[in-house]
């Protein structure tokens, strides 16, 4: 079976316990590169609803992921200086964002689907460039300052790499629980339908441009969480998280990892951004190296890195699949 | 006869630019009865059925299915009123498990296509009703394989059970037996002839088949070059001059195989 909607909990578990104890056995760079591996993860997984699971290869989920990191900042900036506040302007603003935009997206699938994403995508890009009165233009939105967590009477800063790390590690294994939860779903079942054969899902009575439509939601929803949290971790909302090729970052990762796998995408996530911080220690040329690897990786893997994997091993178990 | 009517298509025409598929077909078909429709090939039948499905709309007439005027009806509207179909080409989840596949139908006959937190693999009752259904398609044992892997004349059996879990009043099978071996398309004959004996649903196929059709339907329908040509029992459509002379006598070998 080439999709798993549910891997094996006891690995799940292992990788859970590893990134919690993960400070404690990291350098502060380390985990400051493995806070930005959780951010995108959680982006990437939120695209693999849509790619993975229901067919649909979007460009524009960048949009999404922009946008929240924009709603994020400006609460914190205009409104109440919440965390929570800012996290929930994210989900809820991006939620609305690709309810309107997904509606006239899911009217199409396939190469068509794929441009109109796109297009969308550009014109978000293009807002978040050009309104400077609220979004502050090329330069972005910078000038905000992080809130402190009230946990039981403590104030806990999350300028302390620590403390952001667990937030991050708290909010995207939330995230990925609810994708979990949605694919293993009679709705993730329906989604699978419409990947495979979307005429015959119609013709057993679903309407699948609703369908479609809240996928696309959700996935927007996740995404804009996920662009808060990357906003809050560079300390601005800038217009290239919205950038089509930021899009673009989102499908090479989970080609990379693997988007027939729940956490492939986050297994390329991880691979990806491992790679940059190594070989841009080394050269300024490093998209010619980073390119080149990802080329024998996708050659080497064609599932996906932790799809191929998997796959091989469960062969060495049950045999070959029938 | 006195059954109700179940389907009624009254002058549908479809044209596609110049080209007239469906001109002015009208018939009816009545609850419980064995329908066939046949014809030359591009005599239309397919259109009809698309027409009558909900997958084109046509360029003229009615369609009325339970005496509800469902000419303009959704696709997925219909399908919630009963109205079922198979493609000639088969149309299932081949990346799926045999049991997936008849579980997606299921999930919108239970009414949770949006239900999304709770776990699929543990609605046993689900699963119990897939069970039930791809026994009654003589498709047992084989549940967690991938449909994919599957022989040919079982994958055209598996739409049939995707078909039979939404509960269908009526049924269009468009070739059901399709580029099957006679092995398979005996089985096939079999199961339409003992589900629409056993079951509420009412059956209308198309056929390349004469044999086929001439052996289950009770009343058959002939379209040629978008027109309906005649409309009879078996008898009565082996006797009609016309028939022959469009379709059995001059070129049998087009129309049969």
């Amino acid at each position: 079976m080439r999709f798993r909607a549910r891997g094996d909990v006891v690995p799940v578990l292992l990788i859970l316990l590893a990134l919690i104890a993960a400070p404690f056995f990291l350098s502060i760079y380390g985990l400051i590169v493995l806070t930005e591996i959780l951010t995108m993860s959680l982006f990437a997984l939120s695209f693999n609803l849509l790619f993975g699971y229901t067919g649909l290869l979007s460009f524009g989920q960048a949009g999404f992921f922009g946008a929240g990191a924009y709603f994020a900042v400006l609460t914190l900036i205009h409104g109440p200086g919440s965390l929570w506040a800012a996290l929930a302007a994210a989900v809820i603003g991006s939620a609305v964002l690709a309810a309107v935009i997904g509606w006239l997206c899911v009217r199409l699938d396939e190469i068509y689907f794929a441009i109109l994403t796109l297009g969308f995508g550009m014109m978000l890009f293009t807002i978040a460039h050009n309104w400077r009165s609220v979004t502050g233009g090329s330069d972005g939105l910078g000038n905000f300052t992080l809130p402190g967590l009230n946990l039981f009477g403590h104030d806990i800063s999350l300028f302390h790499p620590v403390s952001f790390y667990f937030l991050v590690l708290l909010i995207a294994a939330l995230g990925a629980l609810l994708l979990w939860r949605v694919v293993g779903s009679p709705f993730g079942l329906l989604l699978r339908g419409t990947r495979e054969n979307s005429l015959r899902v119609s013709f057993v009575g679903a309407n699948v441009r609703a369908v479609r439509l809240f996928a696309f939601i959700l996935a927007g929803a996740l995404a804009g969480l996920a662009g808060a949290l990357f906003a809050f971790f560079n300390r601005i909302a800038s217009p290239e998280m919205l950038h089509w090729s930021f899009s673009g970052k989102a499908v090479l990762m989970t080609i990379l990892g693997g988007s027939g796998v729940f956490l492939g995408p986050a297994a390329g996530a991880a691979i990806f951004f491992v790679l940059e911080h190594v070989i841009t220690a080394y050269t300024t040329n490093w998209m010619i190296f980073l390119g080149a690897i990802l080329v024998v990786l996708v050659l080497a893997f064609p599932g996906g890195v932790l799809g191929s994997l998997l796959d091989r091993l469960t062969r060495g178990r049950k045999g070959p699949p029938a | 006869m006195t059954e109700p009517i179940l389907l009624e298509v009254r002058e549908v025409s479809r044209s596609f630019g110049k080209f007239q598929a469906l001109r002015q077909v009208s018939l009816k078909i009545r609850t419980g009865r064995l329908c066939a429709l046949i014809g030359p090939n591009g005599a239309g039948k397919t259109t009809f059925y698309n027409v009558v499905s909900g997958r084109y709309r046509p360029t003229g007439g009615r369609v009325f299915f339970e005496g509800q005027d469902i000419t303009h009806a959704p696709a997925h509207r219909r399908v919630e009123m009963g109205l079922l179909r198979s493609f000639q080409i088969t149309n299932i989840f081949p990346a799926l498990t045999v049991l997936e596949n008849v579980l997606v139908p299921l999930v919108v006959q239970h009414g949770k296509s949006f239900a999304c937190l709770g776990s699929i693999a543990r609605r046993r009752d689900m699963a119990e009703e897939a069970e039930q259904i791809l026994s009654r398609v003589g498709l047992t044992g084989q549940s967690h394989r991938v449909v994919s892997t599957l022989a040919y004349g079982d994958k055209r059996l598996i739409e049939i059970a995707i078909v039979l879990a939404r509960r269908p009043r009526l049924v269009l099978l468009d070739e059901p037996t399709a580029g099957m071996n006679p092995e398979e398309t005996d089985r096939m004959i079999r199961l339409i002839r003992e589900l629409s004996e056993r079951s509420e649903t009412t059956f209308f196929i198309t056929e390349h088949d004469m044999k086929v059709v001439f052996s289950v339907a009770e009343r058959i329908f002939v379209l040629n070059q978008g027109s309906l040509l005649a409309d009879g029992t078996p008898e009565e459509i082996r006797a009609n001059p016309e028939v022959k002379r469009a379709y059995l006598g001059g070129s049998l070998d087009a129309a049969g195989r």
